[in-house]
């Protein structure tokens, strides 16, 4: 019996939704470390029972905390983040020199294939990989020793490495992204880094073509086309059809181009989603209306989807890590909000419901297709 | 015995039931041995009360004894006698912060 579990983290705790393939019907379990600010979860692609989750505290630090039966139970693995070698400065909000500090891990990303291989992005911006199932991490230094790395400045969400996406045909690749310094790709499984931000525009960095410096929000990739990325930029919508070595714009019609989730279908990859988002300063949807946006066409040609979702006085974001997509038949899209509000559609967006209306706000959703 | 009071998030991250734990120091019963032999007992405290390596203590966390604030006190510095007798606890305290 196939169905979906959503891992929905949020400000106070995490919460586990779970149906059978119809996604009627939700069973709510939660809040699951209560009180503690859960910035991601995620399930191994290699064993959906395998669950890694980033549990951070502004008193009591980072925790990282596993399941090995589907979220039933967890137990606290590794949190010690050391940075390799010399730390090293990166630059302050003032211009000057900044030792990196770690804060917290804002997304986990586990490896296709092996439960006990992980990802973590980290802020300050570091990516850490683990071989033993979370008991020990160690970082990919060739990131942050990339030349560019005492230039990163970081915004006003800070340092953070947000994005990491692994590329199913080629084990060696990897892409990520940093706010506020840019995109980068590994090819050599880490070792070394490029930035890949050519065609990326910012008007708000002294060189808006600068080969870092930028906002990136988050990218997203259809597992069966790797080499096309799509970007929500902190504004803009871009796309790259070589592997993000070049970038063109694909806001085309929507109302906004700022947002920070973007996502394809599961089965469609010319398919894609955002939530445009009124500005910078204005963190909510424009006019009070909860609109996502579909593009059938790879960008530029974008359609409101608003069955379902409040068309008046709505005035709640969606973070960058919020919405997520399940593989089922039809596929499911799923969104939550700064309100509390978890929305699925299981008909490619065309319609919405909200499954819980009241959690504390979220801050990522993933979606597992489970067997 | 050392008697130890934790908060209640910490409580709950080391599964213990209670606000109190005790914890054994060998040798002299200072703030840093007595952390010590709480993260040998607990080992998922580590880094949740002070830096793994550093042994810094976290920003908002602070230590009182005897109606005395020791936060700032240096880790080798001894803990007040009815803390080492076991009359009175050693509290680890989410320190108020926010709104």
């Amino acid at each position: 019996m196939s169905g979906v579990r959503l891992l929905v983290g949020t400000r106070k705790g995490a919460f586990i939704l779970t149906s059978d393939g119809k996604r009627k019907a939700w069973d709510v379990n939660g809040p699951l470390f209560a009180g503690w600010e859960m910035y991601h979860l995620k399930g191994s692609p290699a064993d959906q029972d395998r669950l890694y989750a980033s549990q951070t505290s502004g008193w009591f630090g980072q925790q990282v905390q596993r399941s090995d039966d589907g979220g039933k139970t967890w137990e606290p693995v590794g949190n010690e983040f050391a940075y390799d070698g010399v730390t090293g400065t990166h630059q302050w909000y003032d211009g000057t020199p900044h030792p990196w500090e770690f804060k917290r891990v804002w997304h986990l990303e586990p490896s296709l294939d092996d439960p006990d291989t992980v990802y973590a992005g980290v802020e300050d911006a570091a990516m850490f990989r683990t071989t033993d199932g979370g008991k020990t991490w160690h970082e990919l230094p060739g990131l942050r020793g990339h030349g560019s790395g005492p230039a990163w400045q970081p915004g006003a969400g800070g340092l953070c490495l947000h994005t990491i996406l692994l590329d199913p045909s080629n084990e060696k690749r990897m892409f990520i992204a940093i706010s506020a310094a840019g995109a980068f790709r590994t090819d050599d499984t880490g070792e070394t880094w490029k930035p890949i931000n050519q065609g990326l525009k910012s008007e708000g960095i002294p060189d808006p073509k600068a080969e870092v410096g930028h906002c990136v929000h988050r990218i997203a990739m259809h597992p069966s086309r790797p080499d096309v990325l799509f970007m929500q930029k902190h504004w803009d919508v871009m796309r790259s059809d070589d592997a993000g070595d070049s970038w063109h714009e694909v806001s085309g019609n929507l109302p906004t181009d700022f947002g920070f989730p973007i996502d394809v279908h599961a089965h469609e990859p010319e398919t894609i989603y955002v939530v445009p988002i009124k500005s910078d300063s204005e963190h909510y949807p424009p006019e009070g209306k909860l609109r996502v946006y579909r593009s059938r066409t790879g960008g530029n040609e974008w359609e409101a989807l608003t069955n379902g979702l409040p068309q008046r006085d709505c005035y709640v974001n969606v973070l960058r890590d919020a919405m997520t997509v399940d593989s089922l038949d039809s596929c499911g899209i799923y969104f939550g909000t700064t309100g509390g509000q978890v929305y699925a559609s299981t008909d490619s967006g065309d319609s919405w419901h909200a499954i819980v209306h009241d959690l504390p706000a979220v801050l990522s959703v993933e979606a597992q297709t489970l067997q | 015995m050392i008697r130890v009071v934790l908060p209640v998030h910490l409580r709950t991250l080391a599964r213990v039931d209670g606000s109190e734990v005790e914890v054994e120091v060998s040798g002299e019963a200072t703030q840093g041995a007595v952390l010590d032999a709480l993260e040998e007992k607990f080992p998922m405290l580590r880094g949740a009360i002070r830096d793994h390596v550093t042994h810094k203590r976290r920003d908002f966390i602070r230590f009182f004894a005897c109606q005395e604030d020791l936060s700032h006190d240096p880790p080798d510095t001894p803990l007040p006698n009815a803390v080492i007798e076991g009359q009175e606890p050693f509290l680890v305290v989410g320190a108020m912060a926010g709104g």
